[in-house]
């Protein structure tokens, strides 16, 4: 992930209102106990993702021991990981 | 076991043994969220959403009833449609949520790992019983799943 750096920071308010705006991202982990097809179906549930798309995020998942979800404010973050963690899912949240 | 109906809802085709079963483990884990929320093997029911103690802490307060509710609820609709024959979308889906809490806690207190089922358990292995039970509920979510998603 990649944010876009302010092109001039004249004042501190400024650079608080960009730390504000760097987006959260979702983090589901690995984990041995849900099975992959449970966290394929919560995926589509959740965020609507297309089967293809949530298969490939829970392959990322069990392979590589995380993938990032969703994105966004920290309200939409948080939400997130309340409905993932509502499903039993190993999610946690922090600022990009 | 499961047959996918109209409506997004599902047949439902248990023994009278397997509902006992899950009558069972469900009134056990109603039990233990209601009188010792803290248990060690409920940890994975509600991990940590924050790496800082501080924003965990408003998290927890701000969600976690509504998580522990939630478990709750799902676990007392299962005991309420297990002698049905048929679960609506709704309940099917408290259903798959309420199964996948039962395997959580039981997977925990069994320290199940991705290699747990590669071999061959020992007859005289203290955990087979309860290894048992775990396979089967994976089973059991695994086709209410298929149902879902046919």
């Amino acid at each position: 992930m990649t944010t876009a750096a302010p092109i001039e920071v004249e004042a501190p308010r400024e650079v608080e209102d960009f730390e504000h705006d760097r987006p959260w991202i979702v983090i589901v982990w690995n984990d041995p106990i849900n099975l992959m097809s449970y966290v394929t179906l919560v995926f589509q549930k959740l965020f609507g993702y297309s089967k293809a798309k949530a298969t490939q995020l829970m392959l990322q998942v069990h392979n590589e021991g995380k993938a990032v979800v969703s994105t966004g404010t920290r309200e939409k973050a948080e939400h997130d990981v309340a409905r993932l963690h509502a499903h039993g899912l190993w999610a946690t949240m922090r600022q990009d | 076991m499961f047959e996918r109906g109209e409506g997004g809802g599902v047949e439902l085709r248990l023994s009278r043994e397997e509902r006992s079963l899950l009558a069972g483990v469900v009134a056990e884990l109603r039990a233990l969220l209601e009188g010792a929320p803290a248990d060690p093997s409920l940890r994975r029911l509600f991990p940590p959403a924050y790496d800082e103690a501080e924003d965990e802490q408003g998290y927890r307060e701000l969600m976690g009833g509504e998580l522990l509710g939630g478990r709750l609820a799902a676990l007392e609709l299962v005991t309420q449609t297990l002698d049905q024959e048929w679960l609506s979308a709704e309940q099917a889906d408290a259903w798959l949520r309420a199964l996948n809490d039962l395997r959580l806690v039981l997977g925990t207190r069994l320290d199940v790992r991705e290699d747990t089922f590669a071999e061959q358990l020992r007859q005289d292995d203290p955990r087979a019983p309860a290894l048992a039970v775990y396979a089967y509920l994976s089973w059991m979510q695994e086709q209410l799943i298929e149902a879902l998603s046919s």
